[in-house]
């Protein structure tokens, strides 16, 4: 059983696994308790597991803890239920989901869009959404939400 | 843990359940005493007040990420004049809620919810009576407002200092008094999810989500083929991961329990294991061949008016047609889920089924115990947009729990997802019309070749394979739905001949049946338009003689401008159609009419869907944008099954086990979806969930039609089937 040290949403955790290659994903959920970040494919395919490592929107569920090395931001360390993010605000006055499962992508990903690009036009956002895989169709209120967010 | 002590187990788990997923505050209604009734014909099956004036509402029907939560929350708090904050649900719990039926077919509101109405309502009255004897005034001086009764003298109480343990011990008034649309201030109005707040910050919890202490994970290996059968295995082979607690063997069903889930998923994936050769599946190349020969167990005569075969025989103008809708899977985003703990002979099991009370006596079948002695509690999980693997996950999970005697989460990987899943079946359409002398419709003929059976048990998988039983059979769906046509012609035969088997385990997704027999349908109504000379809308209102459908129509036509749209030209190398499609949904309730506006490259054969116009209407709208939501799901959802999607199988299994083997609508090929909502507050409500799927790919076949002047019958439209078709063009 070995320990690692990481930075997840602004605090030093420690958290002790068998193997080093532990995904991430697996890490965040059972060993943190974090919710955000979910289990869809296992294959880096559908993006419902995307957290930030150093501001990059990365795939948890085919990255292992050994190679991890920046600091890890996750849904719920994006913003708060008192202070929430501007993505997580417009999400919710765009009604931007159904069933919810793969908005942790959504918002994560597209935090990491407006970062780099606060003003994104709406092929742009599509663009970089276009590995976030949503079964419900909830694409259009999606696309609002963040251009909603972006102000433009 | 085998000491637990069933009282215990069971409040620990309603704990868990109310404590992990419902925004439930700590004034929770708990029966007076003995267990609470489940009988959806009293109100305290659906009802308990608390003497604060907090509502639980137990609802047999549950939210599959559709948003019904939110909508039944206004229904019940509309009623009995409440503010929705004072309002909770507790959803498909074996033993609090009532057995609604299963989750499905857009029925939530529109049986679901009216049964919580008038629950709602005769608890409204029962209230108001208690008032008035104990206030000693007439009860039509009295007012209940926000959750408070107010009598003429001015006194002022909450509904819930006239509530005790036998107010609402009563039961529901079939045609009560129910509050007039007029007076509603919730119901019609589009109050923001309940859900949605929790699931944008990660403090939601899913039935991915839900853990139990001890809790152990477990993955199960499945056969190479569907007929495989286990020849050996070595369980040495993963004697190197960390923390295997147990590879359970019963019969052909394996599967690994591990201390985490890590080493869970490893030891699955490590395990050496020898299966039987099988090779039973049909050719896919040939699948329609096989659908074609394969026993036909009965005829279904859904529709009969006149004589069609006489007509077709003696008129010499004829159309015919055949129709392919190819096997599709659910796809839920996240892979089923459950959780299940199996201690002293009972069975408790956490899923995010649509049905639990269906689950609860299929898994006491395979665990050979009363029904009695299992309780299904539903928790949320990625949308499920019908029957996916949640109730085989549920099985897998009750199977290792009881070997390992902990409880146990499954969580089943993506390839097991999309590999054993239950499927839409492969469905074959063949038409036939006569046309008479002035192009009128002389005759129509429809032949549906559709699996035998009904919505009923699906088989379990894990129960299967394990020699066990889980009371399934074949279950299709309701598809025989919408075969009959909503037009009126002189002579009709719609015919459905029922096989008795069909390749891939079926059962229902979004809309089973309508959407295959209203792409045949409206595709054929189409043709005969053309073959007349007839635009399709005029066709359309020339055969209905439902003025409600026809203001519809006319409704879409001016949405979407139908009448004045540009002439397609069609020797341009992009080239643009649109095509219209119509349903009332199983010929009794919600209209949906619906116009798609396409693009075909010529040259790269590219076919895109840039815009859909959609009426609608289902009666009385409880939540507009909700309903919103659920309208531009269903194209969205239902534009990627027709352009992209079908399941690949050789014969020993599924191969589209991924994304990649089968992809799905990304960001850059969404369509718009413009939406005219027709509200209607006097008439009954309907569902919103599912009807609109049904228009989307004839409407969109329409549109090539009018682009190429080809006609797509073969779902999906992929560009190779397009190629095909438009090669020839």
């Amino acid at each position: 059983m070995a320990t690692t040290a990481l930075n997840v949403n602004g605090s030093t955790v420690s958290v002790a696994v068998d193997d080093p290659d532990t995904r991430l994903l697996y890490v965040l959920r059972n060993e943190l308790g974090l919710h955000g970040p979910r289990f869809g494919c296992g294959l880096g395919q559908c993006g419902a597991c995307t957290v930030h490592v150093d501001g990059a929107a990365i795939r948890s569920c085919v990255t292992p803890l050994s190679a991890v090395k920046g600091k890890i931001v996750t849904l719920e360390g994006l913003g708060t239920n008192a202070k929430p993010h501007p993505l997580q605000e417009a999400f919710v006055q765009e009604q931007a989901l159904q069933c919810g499962y793969c908005i942790n992508g959504m918002i994560m990903q597209s935090a990491a869009l407006l970062a780099r690009n606060p003003k994104p036009n709406e092929g742009e956002v599509k663009a970089e959404l276009a590995n976030n895989l949503c079964r419900c169709g909830t694409h259009l209120r999606i696309v609002r939400a963040v251009l909603r967010a972006a102000g433009t | 843990m085998n000491q637990i002590d069933r009282r215990s187990l069971l409040q620990a788990g309603c704990a868990l359940v109310v404590s992990f997923c419902l925004p439930l505050s700590s004034s929770t209604a708990k029966p007076a005493s003995g267990p609470k009734t489940v009988s959806p014909d009293r109100v305290d099956g659906f009802l308990a007040i608390t003497r604060d004036g907090h509502i639980t509402v137990y609802s047999g029907k549950v939210d599959l990420g559709t948003g019904v939560r939110t909508a039944l929350t206004q229904i019940v708090a509309e009623e009995l004049d409440v503010p929705m904050s004072h309002v909770s649900l507790v959803e498909g719990d074996t033993a609090l809620t009532p057995d609604q039926g299963v989750t499905s077919g857009s029925l939530s509101i529109q049986n679901g919810g009216m049964q919580l109405r008038r629950a709602a309502a005769t608890a409204r009255w029962a209230v108001l009576r208690r008032a008035a004897a104990r206030l000693r005034q007439d009860i039509s001086t009295l007012s209940l407002h926000e959750g408070v009764i107010t009598a003429k003298n001015g006194k002022r109480l909450p509904i819930g200092e006239f509530v005790d343990g036998t107010t609402l011990a009563i039961d529901i008034t079939k045609d009560v008094q129910e509050k007039s649309p007029h007076a509603y201030t919730i119901v019609g109005k589009s109050v923001p999810r309940l859900d949605i707040p929790d699931k944008v910050n990660g403090r939601f919890t899913f039935m991915q989500d839900f853990k139990l202490p001890d809790m152990l994970h477990g993955r199960v290996v499945r056969p190479s083929g569907f007929g495989a059968t286990l020849v050996s295995y070595n369980e040495s082979s993963v004697a190197d991961i960390p923390g295997i607690v147990k590879v359970v063997r019963i019969n052909n069903f394996l599967g690994v329990v591990a201390k985490s889930e890590w080493s869970a998923i490893k030891a699955a994936q490590q395990l050496a294991v020898t299966w039987s050769k099988w090779e039973g599946l049909p050719d896919q190349s040939r699948i329609w061949q096989h659908v074609r020969s394969t026993p036909v167990v009965r005829d279904d005569v859904t529709s009969r008016t006149g004589d069609s075969r006489f007509a077709l025989a003696s008129t010499a103008s004829k159309l015919a047609a055949t129709y392919e809708f190819a096997i599709h899977t659910h796809g839920s985003i996240g892979p089923s889920c459950s959780v299940a703990i199996f201690a002293e002979g009972k069975l408790t099991c956490w899923t995010a089924s649509q049905a639990t009370h269906d689950l609860r006596k299929q898994l006491a079948a395979t665990l050979a115990i009363p029904d009695s002695d299992v309780r299904c509690i539903y928790v949320e999980g990625a949308g499920c947009y019908g029957r996916n693997g949640h109730e085989d996950a549920a099985a897998d999970a009750a199977l290792l729990s009881r070997a390992v005697g902990k409880p146990v989460r499954v969580q089943w990987m993506r390839a097991d997802e999309h590999g054993w899943d239950p499927k839409g079946p492969p469905t074959l359409l063949d038409m036939r019309a006569a046309i008479d002398n002035v192009g009128g419709v002389a005759a129509w003929e429809s032949e549906l070749c559709v699996p035998d059976g009904t919505a009923g048990f699906v088989t379990l998988v894990g129960s299967e394979l394990a020699g066990l039983d889980s009371l399934g059979k074949l279950s299709p769906g309701g598809v025989l739905n919408d075969l009959a046509v909503p037009y009126v012609f002189p002579n009709v035969t719609t015919t459905a001949h029922r096989l008795a088997s069909t390749p891939l385990r079926p059962a229902w997704i979004r809309s089973p049946g309508r959407l295959q027999n209203t792409f045949s349908n409206e595709s054929f109504l189409d043709e005969i338009a053309a073959a007349t000379d007839t635009d399709p809308l005029d066709i359309r209102l020339r055969y209905l003689t439902d003025d409600r459908g026809k203001e519809l129509l006319e409704r879409l036509a001016k949405l979407s401008k139908w009448r004045e749209r540009p002439k397609s030209d069609r020797g341009a190398n992009i080239v643009t159609g649109r095509g219209l499609a119509y349903v009332k949904y199983e010929l009794v309730r919600t209209y949906v009419g619906a116009v798609a506006e396409v693009e075909v490259n010529r040259k790269t054969r590219q076919l895109a869907v840039k815009r859909f116009y959609v009426a609608h209407d289902c009666g009385q709208i409880i939540n507009p944008d909700g309903l919103r939501n659920q309208i531009e799901g269903c194209i969205v959802q239902t534009v990627s099954r027709t352009l992209k999607e079908q399941v690949t199988f050789d014969r020993s299994m599924v191969t589209s086990l991924d994304w990649a083997s089968y992809p799905i609508l990304t960001f850059p090929e969404i369509p718009e979806v413009v939406i005219d909502l027709i509200d209607r507050p006097e008439e009954v409500p309907w569902g919103g969930g599912e009807p609109a799927c049904a228009v989307v790919p004839s409407a969109i076949a329409g549109a090539v039609f009018e682009a190429t002047g080809v006609r797509l019958r073969s779902v999906p439209f992929t560009p190779a089937n397009v190629l095909a078709e438009l090669g020839g063009a």
